[in-house]
């Protein structure tokens, strides 16, 4: 068995359940303002993701860390060479976590206000950052001969790499209206249906075009790229007949393709020099030895599917629907610093 | 600026602020466990309130070691590449496997807890924040087996070739005894910030509610409350000293630079005293520093277990050092820091100790107190350990100093790195001061909202009786309509 192999494909699948997953959560977010009309909706709709959003999130964690220890090169190189798009993420990533779990705690429209804000730009900023993320890796950078990044920032700005900012943003803005359609009731589900019908056509242009255009080394790598395309078709038809359910399945399988065409087209390499192909970072000169990969693909292997066991209950557990019935009261302390104390229970 | 300092600088705030809230996670998590076991199977109510009370603090507290967390996790390929290049052979596996089996279960089962309250059955419910306790235990064990192999490099080989350390027994870095000793201390110290946290705050609001002639809610809630936080901080106290002398005499066999700068000792000697005070001046060198008040022979007790033993001055490790890793860099680490970084974290302890000793004499058989002066001393307790546990943190990190990686003195060669030579090559300067920028500011911001709303939280004290559990969980709650159209749901117990 090749593990360096097996370690490229294991990395894409964690990045594939990250962008399945807290794809619907950057989407719920970016949709919470406009998809609301008073502040039970908005927390309707941040309600959808709420036990699962931080579950959803580690995947990323899992990711990076999967990568940091099977190819320690490609970790190094990648995380130092974006540096200023990863702090953005982060900045994103901190202010939207923190507002889901404080919004609530003031009862207070200024303060809910605010956080309104952390979570619209904490979710619109990776959505687009990961897209024009990948984008890069897909192209390549210029490395040089010791593997070190040397693409300046403004160069991780081409117009190929804001495409796939677009993409992301659009795919996962329809993967999070059609959640939202997926687990309300009422208005809402409505709402949240004639959005992703909406959104549903043009993202089958935009993501179209940028797979076509991202597309290149493999042949077989067009299956995948077909598979999308179908699927995002599927999408649109769903969405227009209100099978949420199957536009669900159609846009995660859509966003899981899209993750097999990108590691597809960088296969052989993890990052490919755009500057001479012999600097390109590879599965095999990234990798970790042998004996450290025997190790962490025991560990994988076991905990893999107990993972995706306890995850999945969870979503079993909330599979129910909410409404805006279905949302208590403010149960935050109110704003002003009472002078009487609060509690004399 | 040097590159050099900024990272250092960034590196430093944003992990010891990550630090802050991590121990009150890994030491409150088990105690609302705890508490909601007594209510599960006693059906006492007023363990009922103490969990949600208590359980809310620790979201609030969690939210923010959560997302610091994706932050550390990013930094070394960011700041620290050519570290990271150099160690990731060993140190991601650790890193990974945290991920894999510590994060996934809590970030999943807290999610359960929080929204389940009334989907799932009570013990199944209850098995959730265990299951939240374990993990966050679990993450600690494995982040420390990153950094203590980074302290004492074990199961390791440099490969000449590819110029990287590469594993060769992960049992070795599994069972280092850096990792044993560290991790001990670090859950202790964890169990002592949180028991202090319990016991402060039930303790505040155990004197409120008799001056508010409200003896019942005293008696029946907080004072047990305050006594669950009162026998961990005995408990925990005595597993941080045990296994801080531990720690000690391991840094004296393994890092015997760090050991003598934490008394600031330039000169070897026989039955080194332990300095309460000391003046001197920052500038790193022998000259006027002089110890005043001083414990005689307890820093070679604490690092060779014989009050007469000898211990190295700092000048002849640096000769020694010159010698067997090269010349021209300076193996000293910066001694003011050192020295009262360790003391400060020793120090800090006293707050708890004195909370302890006052608490149980206060509340002994079945007592209960109006004392203003013990609700005070509640109060300033509740901060000290946290500030010790940095202090912990910034002995260790800046103890290490200048490396990265400390060299194993009897182990393993060559696998050993110099902090400078850890930091990426091409951040331009301006990037990484940007990025500490960054989060100097969001994460000020973010220690005001946190520090407010802990504070009102906590300040309401517990829900009143009425609120309690309506009817417990409800064990054979269909779970929902699936799909079909209902308007007239019940609300959820809990909603964001
Ligand atoms: C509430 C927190 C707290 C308290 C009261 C103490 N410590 Fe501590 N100490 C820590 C929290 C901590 C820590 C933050 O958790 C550290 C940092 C790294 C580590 O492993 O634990 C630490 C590190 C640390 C180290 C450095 C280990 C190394 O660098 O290899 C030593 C020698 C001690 N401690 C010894 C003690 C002794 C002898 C104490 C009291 C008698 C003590 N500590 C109290
Ligand atoms: C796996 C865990 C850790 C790793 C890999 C690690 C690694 C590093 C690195 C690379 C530096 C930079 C060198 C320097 O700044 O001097 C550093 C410094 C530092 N770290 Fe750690 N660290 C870890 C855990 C922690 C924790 C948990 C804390 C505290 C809460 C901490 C506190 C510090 C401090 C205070 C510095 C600054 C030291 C100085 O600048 O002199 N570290 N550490
Ligand atoms: C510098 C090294 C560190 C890294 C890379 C790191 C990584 C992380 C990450 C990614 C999270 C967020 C997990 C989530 O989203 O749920 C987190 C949270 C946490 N970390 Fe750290 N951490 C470091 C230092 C430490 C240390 C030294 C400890 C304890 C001894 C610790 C214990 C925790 C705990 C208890 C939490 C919050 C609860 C949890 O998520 O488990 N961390 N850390």
């Amino acid at each position: 068995m090749d593990l360096p192999l097996l370690w490229f494909a294991i990395i894409a699948f964690f990045w594939m359940g990250y962008l399945v997953l807290e794809g619907f959560d950057f989407g719920v977010g970016m949709l919470m303002r406009p998809l609301s009309k008073d502040d039970t909706d908005r927390r309707l709709v941040i309600n959808t993701i709420g036990p699962v959003w931080d579950g959803n999130e580690v995947w990323l964690i899992v990711a990076g860390a999967a990568t940091f220890a099977a190819f320690p090169e490609w970790y190094a190189t990648m995380f130092s060479g974006f540096y200023l798009p990863l702090l953005a993420i982060l900045a994103a990533l901190i202010i939207r976590g923190v507002a889901f779990e404080y919004r609530g705690k003031i009862n207070d429209d200024v303060w809910r206000a605010r956080w309104d804000w952390a979570i619209t730009i904490g979710s619109w900023v990776p959505a687009v950052l990961w897209g024009v993320a990948f984008a890069n890796f897909v192209r390549g950078v210029r490395l040089d001969a010791d593997h070190q990044m040397v693409s300046g920032f403004f160069e991780l700005l081409s117009p190929f790499a804001l495409l796939g900012g677009a993409t992301t943003a659009l795919l996962f803005a329809l993967h999070g209206a059609i959640f939202i359609s997926l687990k309300t009731d009422g208005q809402m589900r409505e709402r949240a249906g004639r959005t992703a019908a909406a959104l549903a056509g043009p993202t089958l242009v935009v993501a179209g075009g940028f797979a076509v255009w991202a597309h290149s080394a493999h042949a077989w790598t067009w299956a995948p790229v077909g598979v999308a395309a179908a699927a995002l078709v599927g999408v649109v038809v769903a969405t227009r007949a209100r099978r949420e359910g199957w536009a669900f399945t159609l846009s995660a399988l859509t966003i899981a393709a899209v993750v097999v065409v990108i590691f597809g087209s960088l296969f052989p390499n993890v990052l490919p020099a755009i500057n001479d192909p012999a600097n390109s970072l590879t599965i095999a000169n990234a990798s970790s030895t042998d004996y450290t990969l025997t190790i962490m693909t025991w560990v994988a292997a076991c905990l893999t599917p107990l993972i995706l066991a306890y995850q999945g209950w969870t979503y079993w557990v909330f599979r129910k629907r909410l409404t805006t019935s279905a949302i208590p009261a403010h149960i935050g302390l109110p704003r002003k610093h009472p002078t009487k104390d609060p509690a004399r229970s | 600026m040097e590159a050099l300092d900024v990272a250092r600088w960034q590196f430093g705030i944003v992990t010891v602020y990550h630090f802050i809230f991590v121990p009150l996670t890994i030491g409150l998590a088990p105690l609302v466990a705890v508490m909601q076991t007594i209510w599960t199977f006693t059906g006492k109510e007023n363990w009922y309130r103490l969990t949600k009370f208590f359980g809310k603090l620790l979201l609030i507290n969690f939210a923010i070691g959560v997302v610091t967390g994706i932050v550390q996790e990013f930094q070394f390929g960011m700041n620290w590449s050519e570290y990271s290049r150099f160690v990731g052979d060993v140190f991601g596996a650790p890193l990974a496997i945290e991920g894999l089996a510590a994060f996934f279960v809590e970030s999943t089962f807290l999610g359960l807890w929080i929204f389940g309250w009334d989907r799932l059955p009570k013990k199944i419910h209850l098995a959730c924040i265990w299951a939240v306790a374990v993990a966050t235990n679990a993450s600690a064990f494995f982040i420390l087996a990153a950094n203590s192999w980074m302290q004492h490099p074990v199961g390791a080989i440099f490969n000449e070739q590819t110029g990287r350390a590469e594993m060769v027994d992960f049992g070795a870095v599994l069972t280092n005894n850096t990792l044993v000793a560290a991790y001990t201390h670090t859950v202790a110290s964890a169990m002592l910030v949180a028991g202090t946290f319990v016991a402060g705050v039930a303790g505040w609001l155990l004197v409120r509610a008799v001056r508010n002639s409200d003896t019942s809610l005293a008696r029946t809630v907080y004072r047990p409350a305050a006594l669950l936080g009162l026998v961990t901080i005995v408990i925990a106290g005595a597993g941080v000293v045990v296994s801080g002398d531990y720690q000690a005499k391991l840094m004296y066999e393994q890092q015997p630079m760090k050991m003598s700068s934490a008394e600031a000792l330039c000169e070897g000697e026989n039955g080194a005293d332990f300095s309460l005070l000391t003046i001197g001046d920052l500038s790193n060198s022998c000259e006027g520093v002089q110890h005043i008040l001083t414990l005689p022979g307890v820093t070679s007790y604490l690092g060779t277990g014989d009050f007469d033993g000898y211990l190295p001055g700092v000048e002849d490790l640096q000769t020694q050092y010159e010698e067997q890793y090269g010349e021209g860099v300076d193996y000293r680490p910066n001694l003011a820091l050192t020295y009262w970084s360790f003391r400060l974290m020793i120090g800090f302890a006293a707050g708890s100790a004195a909370l302890a000793v006052v608490g149980l004499w206060l509340l002994r058989r079945g007592r209960i107190t109006d004392s203003r002066w013990f609700g005070r001393l509640c109060l300033v307790a509740i901060p000290m350990p946290f500030v010790a546990a940095s202090f912990g943190w910034i002995f260790t990190e800046t103890g290490r100093q200048p490396w990265v990686v400390a060299p194993n003195p009897t182990g393993v060669d060559l696998v050993w790195m110099l902090t400078a030579d850890g930091l990426s090559t091409t951040v331009p300067v301006g990037e990484v001061l940007a990025s500490l920028l960054t989060f100097t500011v969001l994460y000020t911001v973010l220690a005001v909202v946190w520090f407010t709303l802990m504070r009102r939280y906590a300040a309401i004290g517990v829900a009143p009786a009425a609120s309690g559990p309506s009817s417990g969980a409800k064990p054979d709650d269909p779970g929902g309509t699936d799909g079909s159209a209902e308007s007239e749901s019940e609300p959820l117990s809990f909603a964001y």
